[in-house]
């Protein structure tokens, strides 16, 4: 077993903190999962590769196991069936303690009856760690959050912003293999929140090589900081992506909602392309080309997916678009809203505010690049 | 509040102090006036002495004092240690074999607390098991009698930890022993001086069992009281009642500060 006070034993001269980013990150592989909690399965043969270094973010509205998945990564639901793999070590039947894993949970949990600098050694005082080492350590990481000025006070004397930054920096001191991060944020006030997301990012920035497993509800959050996004979906995994083409081109109904407003429309195939990129769908009278990588049939009804800011208003008929008629148009400061009706659906579409309000009721030719939007299977909605 | 206007506010606290203060205040102003009190004939004594506390401090009352303080806190001590290991052990079982073991640990409690020396002296009167006439049985009674106290004092702790802490320090490298003295211990010491607080002045006041158990070498405070009341020496037995009453008071007031000091923050 290899602990983190084995890998330092042989490298302990004063690492600093950019040394702590040449700690090569490990994978996280889920491998059939499940867990079940008194005969209710909560993951069901849950499988998942994170890479070392990436960010990957797990989200899924509440109750979908995303919470569980992380615990047990950590090791406090023992999984029914399944392995969990970090690195190349098969970690499923290890104590919690052995794990080398770092985690934050959502109310952070820092240790009361110790100051900010003992809370981050903790760790290493656990494990034996040389007193030298955890002085620097600690120094090292709680710079590395901004929080050194804070050391000598405890945890009541902080911000709940603070208090996530001294959970992030004790669950660093370890150099832990992965970090694991349970909505980390969601305890925090909108602004603060927005302002943790960024400081996520650039603490990524300055440990390239830790891999992060991050649990969230808010796809904002996800779609910021994640290199790739994992949907949970009732304890199943529902879509998974790299982040910018799930939620450009989501593989799923669902993906396509929890992931930010989506435009749904049945479509029937009517034709689909020789390279397999491009198919066209028959949406009424209109025909459109759309990019497909569902395997479907000519005649094969599906849904064509489309967010609101990529269709366009346009005046005359153009190359890929339809007629729909305007129910409501509202004006938002920094964008327009507009509602539009086609075959009985209703849409939803963005423009830029300088541009002219459509009239209510009029009938507008809309358009979109065959690329910016995808097909995807119907299955019932979600809720 | 349910009352808003204030003159209602200040009516209901006049009428609620009142009835406290005679109903907690009125027997302790009684026994510290019979404690100093010369002779008492009337509604008020007739004059006043402090010959009682004389008696209390040479004759054999000290030494009852010590007994009793020196028995409160090794069984309190013993209650809020197996309690604690009680607690820590029975934490992660289902909830219907737990009830049952709470069950079992506060009979004692429920049964006259004579009954409980009874059925000590006649278990442990005869072989294997003597003890019968030893200080150890006194001490037995007492830890009977107190660590269902301990343990439900504790486990509510230990109810209310939430878990993230505990999982947090394991996730950190803590092996089990190391958390449980860093981390769970601490974060509850606030119920385990709760605990022994409670268990202490239970002991100091034990009377029922301790009769039914003491060898003559062993006299508590209570036992010695009740003697003396028994013979009619009144006002020597509220003396003794004081002595009692500071001794514990002193106790749990050094208790209550270290508690203070581990919840402070
Ligand atoms: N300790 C537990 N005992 C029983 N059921 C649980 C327990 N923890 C979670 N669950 C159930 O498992 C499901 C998934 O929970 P969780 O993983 O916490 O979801 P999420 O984090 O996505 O909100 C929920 O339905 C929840 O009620
Ligand atoms: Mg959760």
């Amino acid at each position: 077993m290899l602990t983190i006070a084995d890998r330092d034993g042989a490298a302990s001269v004063a690492p600093s903190a950019t040394q702590a980013a040449e700690v090569a990150g490990s994978s996280i592989d889920f491998e059939d999962v499940t867990v079940s909690y008194g005969g209710t399965v909560v993951l069901d043969r849950f499988s998942l590769s994170v890479a070392p270094g990436e960010i990957l973010a797990l989200i899924g509205p509440s109750g979908s196991g995303k919470t569980t998945a992380l615990r047990a990564v950590a090791g406090f639901v023992r999984p029914a069936s399944g392995r969990i793999r970090i690195g190349e070590q098969d970690i499923t039947d290890i104590p919690p303690y052995a794990r080398g894993l770092g985690m934050v949970v959502q109310n952070y949990a820092l240790f009361p009856h110790m100051r900010v600098d003992q809370n981050v050694a903790f760790g290493l005082r656990a494990q034996n760690a040389d007193p030298a080492l955890i002085a620097t350590r600690v120094g090292e990481c709680l710079e590395l959050v901004g929080m050194s000025s804070f050391a000598r006070r405890y945890p009541a004397q902080l911000s709940g912003g603070q208090q996530q930054r001294v959970a992030i920096a004790r669950a660093l001191a370890i150099r832990p293999r992965v970090l694991l991060l349970d909505e980390p944020l969601s305890a925090l006030d909108a602004q603060i929140r927005r302002n943790m997301v960024e400081e996520l990012g650039r603490l990524h920035r300055d440990l390239p090589n830790l891999t992060v497993l991050y649990v969230t509800h808010d796809q904002s959050e996800a779609l910021t900081l994640a290199d790739r996004i994992a949907i949970l979906r009732d304890g199943r995994l529902n879509a998974f992506g790299p982040s910018r083409s799930l939620y450009q081109a989501p593989t799923s109904r669902f993906a396509a909602e929890f992931l930010g407003r989506a435009n749904l429309l049945p479509v029937t195939v009517s034709q689909l392309d020789a390279d397999g990129v491009l198919a066209r769908v028959r949406l009424g009278e209109h025909s459109l080309s759309v990019r497909c990588e569902l395997q479907l049939a000519p005649g094969h009804g599906c849904l064509l997916c489309i967010r609101p800011h990529a269709l366009r208003l346009a005046d005359l008929p153009t190359g890929n678009g339809f007629r729909a008629t305007v129910e409501t148009a509202l004006w938002q400061g920094d964008t327009q809203n507009v509602t539009l009706r086609v075959e009985g659906v209703a849409l939803n579409l963005t423009v830029s505010p300088s541009q002219a309000m459509p009239e209510r009721g009029s009938a507008v030719w809309v358009d979109f690049a065959p690329h910016e939007a995808t097909l995807i299977a119907d299955e019932p909605a979600h809720g | 509040m349910l009352v808003w206007s204030r003159a209602a506010r200040r009516m209901i606290w006049a009428v609620g102090g009142l009835v406290a203060a005679i109903i907690y205040g009125a027997p302790i102003i009684v026994i510290a006036l019979a404690s100093i009190a010369g002779h008492w004939n009337g509604a008020w004594p007739n004059d006043f002495t402090l010959r009682h506390y004389g008696n209390a401090l040479t004759g054999d009352s000290a030494r009852q004092l010590r007994t009793s303080l020196e028995t409160g806190a090794i069984a309190s001590v013993f209650a809020v240690l197996s309690g604690t290991w009680a607690a820590l052990a029975l934490r992660k079982i289902a909830p219907l074999p737990r009830r049952l073991f709470d069950l079992f640990f506060f009979m004692p409690s429920a049964v006259p607390s004579v009954s409980v020396g009874l059925g000590l002296l006649v278990a442990f009167s005869q072989p294997p098991v003597l003890l019968n006439g030893t200080t150890l049985i006194v001490i037995l009674a007492h830890f009977v009698l107190i660590s269902a106290f301990s343990y439900g004092n504790i486990s509510a702790g230990l109810a209310r930890l939430r878990p993230d802490y505990e999982q947090v320090a394991e996730s950190l490298g803590a092996r089990p022993a190391y958390k449980l003295w860093r981390v769970t211990l601490p974060l509850i010491l606030p119920y385990i001086v709760g605990a022994l607080s409670l268990s202490f002045a239970l002991s100091m006041g034990e009377l029922g069992a301790t009769e039914m158990v003491y060898p003559p070498g062993w006299v508590t405070l209570p036992v010695g009281i009740f003697a003396l009341s028994d013979r009619g020496a009144i006002f020597d037995a509220a003396a003794l009642t004081m002595l009692l009453v500071a001794g514990t008071f002193a106790i749990l007031l050094a208790l209550v500060r270290i508690s203070n000091r581990a919840t402070v923050r």
